[in-house]
């Protein structure tokens, strides 16, 4: 579409993460997710005349922490406010969460684009409770399930900096590994702990003042946050184009038909009489408090990354793949401290163990022992056992874990560097291909490659290629 | 022996401790004058005779064996129906919450109960907690046992009745605006509105969170202090609740008034005030002085706004607690919706009564956006003015002394038409509920209709022990107007 190119997308999230508390915020039930409809929750929860709510100060200490890990300024007075409006999964029918006063204010993140570094601007992160959830159900109609009620999330909003689908893909993926490396929140988008409303206009190129914005809620995988932006931004620039105005509204997008569909406009819009919740005192932080949380933050991505290409010489683009996941840099670090051979560990683990392991690194732990696969870094590094049967290794000690400098020596897998048995399997290869030796004479040097393989069959695998290849290549020399 | 109905909970309590009598004996005692005098007076909304019956016994038993037990055990409660109970039906007087039974205790009957008191029933108010005659109740309307032509006041009006009408020995109220000193004045009983925070709210059913208090009611000076010690305390389940060390509010008692100052603040008796009134809390003054206090004319500029803010404020925090009731999970739910806007609708329109609508509306209009600085931020300004006006006053004086209601008791009917006159009597006793300081309301006389008119004693916050000792000075003087014998008079009139 040719006029798509004289518009421009404008785009800001607003990103709820559930955090990973034990208890909710304002009770003291559980937040394990998938029990049985209703088994958690009290009065407070649940709304219950006369019962009130008591803030769980970990929330405020997550929360703290995902805004000094996203370069907020932290408030140190701060409020919590009722929304207010009725729906069914809203017990109280008002949601506690934070109007006027958040508790993290004007911070950034950085992502990659093709144009290089860009930074994208967060306006606030506030601190709110979940509403429940409804059940249709064709026998007994709708029903309420409160084990959702009350669970602590942060809303994380974004100032209007994102211009493509793929930037905003790109932060929320920068802002999901930022939190899940502070530690508070799993970020699990099929579980809904990470689910991101968008808001998108379009404006002519070249203009400063914003165009109408439409807003989808709830969407909660980067494919739908892709597809989302883009049918969203095709339909607001048709609208323009056949001489339209845009609508401001809530819109719902179907990941079924990758569409988007009206679900409010602006006149419906709830009045939501925000006002300082009574029941509630406002929360206080002192700077020794906001600096204890701020030490107890891990080391974040692009930290780790500039210590990667800097003390283990890796690229940026390896080194990006190894701090996309806390899990897999931990693991990368106790690697690299147990082997001299850091660089070829990392290589291992991107190129063979990532192949291995399911794509979402969340669910699943490694289950091999750091220190085997430095185990076996150390052993390609220093010529013990060649690469072919490094891959090997790594393959089995994926599915049952143990010791490769044992089962090197075990099962004598140790790589032969004898010049002068190698050359006698070279000479015997030569001498039986003789349709390959042929087919190199006549210029076809892929041929060698075929005797090399024989050569290292002869070997049981275990032949130093290099050493192999030179003597290979002499002996065909020769004829 | 006297009469058992007018033993003070002091006097009960040592005659238990004695065994010169059982709790049973007592607690039937209560419930015989319940089944004689309620039917007139409309106090009880629930009534659990045998309930009350076992945990009498309950506590016999422990005491035969010897248990050591607090001074409260084994002495009944009346407890307001906004106050929930385990397993007992807990209405706010409303439609909506007929048939509601709450499946936890308010932390201040948890209190009473791990202390031994047996819960006589629940007592009737106005719906929500909203009016000043008890008259908006769904159930039924409750008679001053003073003159049964008169409301008892309200919003506790069945908790002042109760106590007035020797229905319980004490009962537990709310005071959200003057919900407890009105009552406890028209009934001419004593009641306390305590500091916000020091009782815990958890269990309350809101009106409004930021002034709602729950305080004792009772005959004397001196057993308000006892059941105030006993509901007192920092609860983490309440985050308003305030963690710190409050003594005990019977320890100042006898010590008298003599260099004491009270401010006397000329806003409370000006235009408006009934004569009748004005020459009885002038003449508790006079009292005062003769026992050698120093009386200091204060003033409170802001009075004439804390009024149009209260309403503001105790009316929008409504609209937002008020609107669970939706009729979704429990409660009274409507017969006819066809979805769920209709369901919310007409539950909501059929299940609160008139004044509850009225406060909805006014205070979700309060919060509309467009008029949310004009009315709720200004009326927060005004409450700030307000504890500013108090703070001064109390760098002169220990405690104030004013009316608690411009009238005596209105008769039943006589208010009920117009609502805008009716909010005009709180004028007394909002600022204090606006300023979180706590206020005691006990009598100081009668007018020509042999109406009580009470006065009361404002301090500032956790001052509580100061104020039972200048009303129990006056107490000592005058005697205890529930006490007084049919016809008399205190000495000072
Ligand atoms: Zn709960």
């Amino acid at each position: 579409m040719k006029l798509i190119k004289d518009y421009e997308l404008v785009c800001g999230l607003e990103v709820h993460v559930e955090l990973a508390t034990s208890t909710k915020i304002f009770c003291s039930c559980p937040t394990t997710f998938g029990a049985e409809p209703n088994t958690q929750c009290c009065p407070v929860c649940t709304g219950m005349p006369g019962a009130l709510p008591v803030l769980n100060r970990q929330v405020v200490d997550y929360a703290v922490m995902a805004g000094l890990a996203t370069n907020c300024r932290i408030a140190g007075y701060s409020k919590q406010d009722r929304k207010n409006y009725f729906y069914p999964d809203l017990p109280k029918a008002y949601q506690i969460s934070q109007y006027d006063l958040p508790l993290c204010e004007g911070g950034y993140l950085e992502i990659e684009t093709e144009e290089g570094k860009k930074r994208i601007g967060i306006t606030r992160i506030h601190i709110e409770e979940d509403a429940g959830k409804l059940i249709h159900d064709v026998r007994y109609g709708t029903m309420i399930d409160c084990n959702r009620c009350g669970v602590p999330l942060i809303e994380i909003v974004s100032e209007p900096d994102i211009r493509s689908a793929e930037e905003a893909v790109a932060y929320v993926k920068k802002l999901r590994a930022v939190i899940m490396y502070t530690g508070v929140s799993d970020c699990r988008m099929n579980e809904g702990s990470l689910r991101c409303d968008v808001n998108l206009s379009v404006r002519k190129k070249g203009s400063e003042k914003f165009g109408t914005r439409t807003e989808m809620k709830n969407i909660n995988s980067f494919t739908f946050i892709r597809e989302a932006i883009e049918y969203e931004y095709k339909r607001q620039v048709e609208i323009l184009e056949a001489g339209g105005a845009v609508v401001q509204e809530t819109r719902r997008y179907d990941s079924e038909t990758g569409e988007t569909y009206s679900m409010r406009t602006k006149e419906n819009a709830n009045d939501y009489r925000y006002f300082p919740d009574p029941d509630l005192p406002p929360v206080i932080l002192t700077d020794k408090e906001v600096d204890a949380l701020g030490k107890a933050i891990p080391r974040l991505p692009d930290e780790r990354k500039a210590y990667y290409t800097e003390k283990y010489g890796l690229s940026e683009y390896d080194a990006e793949l190894l701090t996309e996941n806390k899990r897999a840099a931990d693991y990368f670090e106790s690697v690299a401290e147990a082997t001299d051979y850091p660089k070829l560990a990392a290589n291992m683990m991107i190129s063979e163990l990532f192949a291995l392991l399911p794509p979402d690194l969340d669910e699943v732990s490694i289950p091999i022992e750091p220190i085997h696969i430095a185990a076996l870094a150390t052993m390609a590094g220093e010529g013990t056992i060649n690469s072919s049967v490094a891959k090997k290794l790594l393959r089995r000690i994926y599915e049952t874990d143990s010791d490769p400098v044992k089962m090197v020596e075990q099962e004598g897998l140790a790589q032969i560097n004898d010049a002068v048995l190698l050359k006698k399997y070279v000479d015997e290869a030569v001498a039986a291909d003789t349709k390959s030796v042929t087919a190199y004479k006549a210029g076809n040097t892929k041929a060698a490659k075929a005797i090399m393989g024989k050569v290292m069959a002869m070997t049981g695998g275990r032949g130093n290629p290099a050493v192999i290849n030179e003597l290979l290549e002499a002996a065909l020399l020769k004829l | 022996m006297k009469d058992i109905l007018k033993l003070t909970v002091t006097e009960l309590s040592l005659k238990l401790a004695k065994r010169e009598l059982s709790s049973k004996e007592v607690t039937e005692a209560y419930l015989r004058q319940i089944a004689d005098r309620d039917e007139r007076i409309g106090a009880y909304i629930t009534v659990c005779d045998g309930e009350a019956i076992d945990s009498a016994e309950r506590v016999d038993a422990k005491r035969a064996e010897g248990d050591k037990l607090s001074p409260l055990a084994g002495i009944p409660v009346g407890i307001k129906d906004n106050i929930c109970t385990r397993g007992l039906r807990t209405t706010c007087a409303s439609r909506m919450l007929k048939a509601f039974v709450p499946p936890y205790d308010a932390t201040v009957v948890e209190r009473l109960h791990a202390l031994g008191t047996v819960t006589l029933g629940k007592l009737n108010m106005d719906e929500f907690a909203m009016g000043s005659t008890t008259e908006s109740s769904y159930f039924k309307k409750t008679r001053n046992p003073r003159s049964i032509e008169y409301v008892p006041g309200g919003s506790s009006g069945g908790s002042a009745a109760a106590v007035a009408a020797d229905e319980a020995p004490f009962s537990l109220g709310s005071d959200t605006g003057g919900s407890i000193r009105q009552p406890a004045s028209f009934c001419g009983v004593v009641g306390m509105k305590p500091t916000y925070g020091s009782v815990s709210r958890y269990g309350l059913i809101a009106f409004a969170s930021s002034l709602d208090q729950i305080g004792p009611m009772t005959k004397n000076v001196c057993d308000n202090a006892l059941v105030l010690n006993a509901i007192t305390g920092h609860d983490r389940r309440d985050a308003t609740s305030v963690s710190r060390e409050y003594g005990d509010f019977t320890e100042e008692l006898a010590l008298g008034v003599k260099g004491m100052k009270l401010g006397l603040p000329d806003e409370f008796f000006g235009e408006g005030i009934n004569g009748e009134v004005k020459e009885a809390v002038l003449g508790a003054a006079k009292v005062y002085e003769r026992m050698g206090a120093e009386i200091v004319p204060v003033s409170i500029k802001m009075l004439d706004y804390a009024l149009p803010a209260y309403y503001v404020i105790s009316s929008a925090e409504a609209s937002s607690n008020l609107a669970r009731f939706d009729g979704v999970r429990y409660g009274y739910r409507s017969e006819s919706y066809s979805d769920i806007t209709e369901l919310y609708k007409n539950s909501r329109s059929e299940g609160f009564g008139t004044e509850v609508k009225r406060r909805i509306m006014l205070g979700t209009f309060a919060l509309s956006s467009g008029y949310y600085d004009a009315y709720y931020k200004k009326a927060l300004q005004v409450r700030t003015l307000v504890m500013n006006d108090f703070a001064r006053v109390f760098e002169r004086c220990d405690c104030i002394l004013a009316p608690v209601s411009p009238t005596t008791a209105y008769k039943l009917g006589e208010k009920s038409a117009s609502p805008l006159e009716m909010y005009m009597g709180d004028i007394y006793t909002v600022p204090v509920n606006i300023a979180g300081i706590p206020s005691l309301s006990l009598p100081c006389g009668t007018d020509k209709k042999g109406l009580p008119i009470g006065m009361q004693l404002i301090g500032k916050a956790f001052s509580e022990a100061t104020l039972y000792r200048v009303g129990n000075a006056y107490e000592t003087e005058c005697g205890v107007y529930h006490l007084l014998r049919e016809g008399e008079q205190y000495e000072a009139y």
